[in-house]
């Protein structure tokens, strides 16, 4: 979907992004991690073609980006800030409107995508026509997110878009937006410096430092497979919890799906999940479900500890 | 009723109908001068906000045109643009355009950087940048800029009516020459309260929020053609000669007003600062100027003056008033002052004040020449016996008397002196007089009788018909009130005149007044 062949960019003599080459799956979701001057703002930003590089080919979609104009180009790339970058004198709607008004939709069909949209993203339709200063940090990150979202792009450029957040709003949001039905249709490409949200929301992880990406894998091979010294001390501080995200749960039946009570857990959710529902929990276990919704069996603490100890068991042992 | 002491609510009323003109000049003045500062400062603003290695260039630039005053630049536009309302509006939307450019360039520069970001990363091109994002943001502080500008520019306007651009500067100038109060309130009262309105719409506009921003940028442009509009080039009758008068001029029945009603002289007229007023007539800006028959100026640019036939223009003949105590007090101080009169004729007059403001001699020294060529020098006694005060006015000429005043005595008597030249106006010299703070001054029988005394109409008219007529009536009156002596003239009257370029003059052969006016009418 998206390739990233041998991009470079220079500032003076300072190499910001040094000969890095990726690729990004459709409907994956890559991060790019790392500290801040490591280039992965630089990388981003070239995407759409808010930096330009100094060397170096990127194609979406099999198309070269830098043979259309960079305005045609961005209005198809969604792109959420840190720090949201709402214009404070447009209303939300307006803002969100923003994108469709420059591809000339029709009002009405604004109207509609707008609203069903905030729905989506649970801000009630009585902000349509308040100015962003009057909405709290986590909901002016949903409306920045819904601007980015609202022309229905294939692919969505996020840099840091939970940076300025508090720890609780954050983990909230970072719930919905794995939630999120119109995600799931995106190949995002997103940049963080925290280890535990790179995790927790990416398909896969590209670790940068000075210029270069230094490995680019899943989660799990990040930790159990480091290529260097430098993945090993990056995540060497967070390394049980990061662990627990980084190792699923064992499989359910194919189709099929955990439940606690009346929470529903997709068949790929992380054992941090896992626990994180169990914790309110008093000893109560998991239900595992097949396609057709018939219990098959209980996943408990112990089956969990079990097979987050095999899974170490093996990594080691390869 | 004495003229001074109607009220100030009368005289508007009387002159409602040139204080409403003045007012709608004095708008437009403002306006226009406003609209084309906006129109040029807003892109340079602009263009320097995308351009910063210019920003320093420019904003010094328009900085340095603000720190020039307000009369020398209008000084400098009059070889460039003439006189009237062209250099007027050309120095004003100078004044204005440094608030325009800084403020927009502010404005642009404070738009904040991840808001620029979003914009160009969904797609908007530079232009919608512009115009949906860092103009909008940055209109508070490019309205402020505007209002800041405004309020400069109907204070500045006052200074239009110097070079014949009208306006309330009629008013307050012509007001201060003719040492009428209301007048001068007529038109600083309206100036004042016109900057108020201004500032106070303006800071309604701006305090607007955002949503009604985007309505009121769309009135602005429009509010500001409008207000534009209301100047219109006052040019009721154009004739073959256009005349530029002083607002004192202007306003006196022994000026322009006696020249329409007993000459039945009708000439397209532009007010214009005295200051100025020469040197247009010099570089034929104008063709016709009111002024002061003895003035060096008149000699320097080579003009003539018209013969007053019909004698309207009442003597200002020259000489030393004297306080009767002094001449009680300093015995020879009479005889010896009188030693100048009659020896300094009009030519002679304008010559040592040609001396003084054109080859830039000193007073000193231009006192001591003639009267060593009169034969009248005598080196100082340095005497001791008391000290006579002289007072004089505020201008080269009255410098040039005291100096030889001053001359005259020390080398004539015992007695020391003390000048104390530059004493402001008629009524600050005056008023030194009767309070005892100088002994005498060189005064004139017109401003005697017009300024001081002021008879009713009448009697002007009756006493103003010859010079010995002024002479007596002053003579007697000060004698009468103020105990104050009138001496022998000195010769000279320095009295309005109406000059023309002698050039000009010779070939279309006018030497008086009713020349003038014939030729006006055989158009």
């Amino acid at each position: 979907m998206i390739k990233v062949s041998h991009l470079s960019k220079h500032f003076g003599k300072v190499k910001a992004v040094d000969d890095i080459s990726f690729n990004v799956k459709e409907h994956e979701n890559l991060i790019l991690l790392g500290t801040s001057g490591c280039g992965k703002t630089t990388t981003l930003k070239m995407i759409n073609r808010l930096i330009e590089p100094s060397a170096g080919e990127i194609e979406i979609d099999g198309k070269n980006i830098f043979e259309q104009s960079p305005e045609i180009l961005r209005r198809g790339i969604g792109y959420v800030l840190q720090n949201n970058g709402l214009f404070p004198h447009y209303t939300v709607a307006e803002n969100i409107a923003i994108v469709p008004r420059l591809l000339k939709w029709d009002e009405k069909r604004i109207k509609t995508r707008v609203s069903d949209l905030l729905e989506k993203l649970h801000l009630s339709n009585n902000y349509l026509h308040v100015y962003p200063n009057e909405l709290s940090g986590g909901q002016q990150q949903r409306v920045g997110l819904a601007r980015a979202l609202v022309a229905d792009p294939a692919v969505l450029l996020m840099d840091e878009p939970f940076g300025a957040l508090d720890n609780v709003t954050r983990s909230k949001i970072h719930a919905e937006f794995k939630a999120l039905d119109e995600l799931k249709r995106k190949t995002i490409i997103m940049v963080t410096h925290d280890v535990q949200e790179a995790f927790e929301l990416g398909d896969r992880i590209c670790l940068m430092d000075k210029g270069k990406i230094v490995q680019n894998s899943p989660p799990a091979d990040l930790l159990f497979k480091p290529k260097n010294d430098f993945v090993r001390g990056f995540l060497q501080e967070q390394r049980l919890q990061l662990e627990f995200k980084a190792i699923k749960a064992p499989q359910p039946p194919e189709g099929g799906a955990f439940e606690l009570r009346d929470v529903k857990l997709p068949a790929d959710v992380s054992l941090w999940a896992i626990l994180e529902q169990l914790k309110f929990t008093d000893g109560e276990n998991l239900i595992i479900r097949d396609q057709h919704g018939k219990k098959t069996g209980t996943l408990g603490f112990e089956e969990l500890m079990s097979a987050f100890y095999q899974y170490k068991k093996q990594q080691v042992h390869e | 009723m004495n003229e001074q002491q109607q009220s100030l609510w009368d005289f508007m009323r009387r002159q409602s109908d040139k204080l409403l003109e003045q007012t709608i000049q004095h708008i437009g003045l403002t306006f226009i001068s406003l609209f084309v500062a906006v129109i040029i400062g807003l892109p340079l603003g602009i263009f320097i906000s995308r351009r910063r290695q210019f920003s320093g260039a420019i904003l010094g630039v328009a900085g340095v045109l603000q720190t020039i005053p307000s009369i020398a630049l209008l000084g400098f536009m009059i070889p460039v643009l003439g006189i009237g309302p062209k250099p007027a509006i050309a120095a004003l939307l100078l004044y204005a355009l440094l608030p325009i450019i800084r403020n927009t360039f502010t404005g642009i520069t404070g738009v904040d950087p991840a808001v620029k970001e979003a914009a160009v990363a969904m797609g908007m091109s530079k232009w919608q940048v512009l115009f949906k994002v860092e103009l909008p943001l940055a209109m508070p502080v490019i309205f402020a800029g505007i209002r800041t500008a405004t309020v400069i520019t109907v204070g500045v306007a006052t200074l239009a009516s110097y070079i014949a651009a009208g306006g309330l500067g009629e008013f307050i100038f012509g007001g201060i020459s003719l040492n009428n109060t209301n007048m001068i309130l007529a038109g600083a009262i309206p100036a004042a309260l016109l900057a108020i309105l201004f500032d106070f719409l303006l800071s309604r506009l701006q305090k607007l929020n955002i949503k009604k921003l985007k309505t009121a940028t769309l009135i602005l442009p429009l509010l500001l053609i409008l207000c534009s509009s209301f100047y219109f080039i006052p040019s009721a009758y154009a004739t073959k000669l256009k005349a530029g008068f002083t607002p004192e001029f202007m306003g006196r029945h022994d000026g322009n007003l006696g020249l329409q009603s007993k000459y039945g002289l009708k000439i397209s007229t532009l007010v214009i600062s005295d200051a100025v007023m020469y040197k247009a007539a010099f570089e034929k800006q104008l063709d016709v100027i009111s002024g002061y028959s003895t003035d060096g100026r008149l000699k320097a640019y080579n003009l003539v003056v018209l013969k007053d036939d019909k004698g309207i223009f009442p003597p200002y003949y020259a000489a030393p008033i004297v306080r009767e105590s002094s001449l009680k007090k300093f015995a020879e101080l009479e005889k010896i002052l009188n030693l100048l009169a009659n020896k300094i004729n009009d030519s002679v007059m304008t010559a040592l004040n040609y001396k003084t403001d054109y080859l830039h001699q000193t007073p000193e020294k231009v006192a001591k020449d003639f009267l060593v060529t009169q034969g009248l020098w005598k080196s100082p006694r340095n005497g001791n016996e008391g000290v006579v005060r002289i007072g004089s006015k505020i201008f080269g000429e009255q410098y040039i008397l005291a100096n030889i005043y001053s001359m005259l005595i020390k080398g004539n008597s015992n007695y020391g002196v003390s000048t104390k030249t530059g004493l402001g106006g008629t009524k600050i010299c005056f008023d030194a007089l009767t309070n005892d703070q100088i002994d005498f001054y060189p005064e004139y029988t017109g401003t005697g009788l017009l300024a001081i005394l002021q008879p009713p109409a009448k009697t002007i008219d009756s006493v103003t018909v010859s010079r010995e007529a002024t002479y007596n009536y002053v003579k007697a009156g000060f004698e009468q009130k103020y105990n104050i002596k009138w001496l022998k003239p000195i010769g000279f009257n320095n009295a309005y005149a109406l000059m023309m370029r002698r050039e000009q003059a010779d070939k279309l052969k006018i030497k008086t007044i009713s020349d003038l006016k014939r030729y006006l009418k055989n158009r």
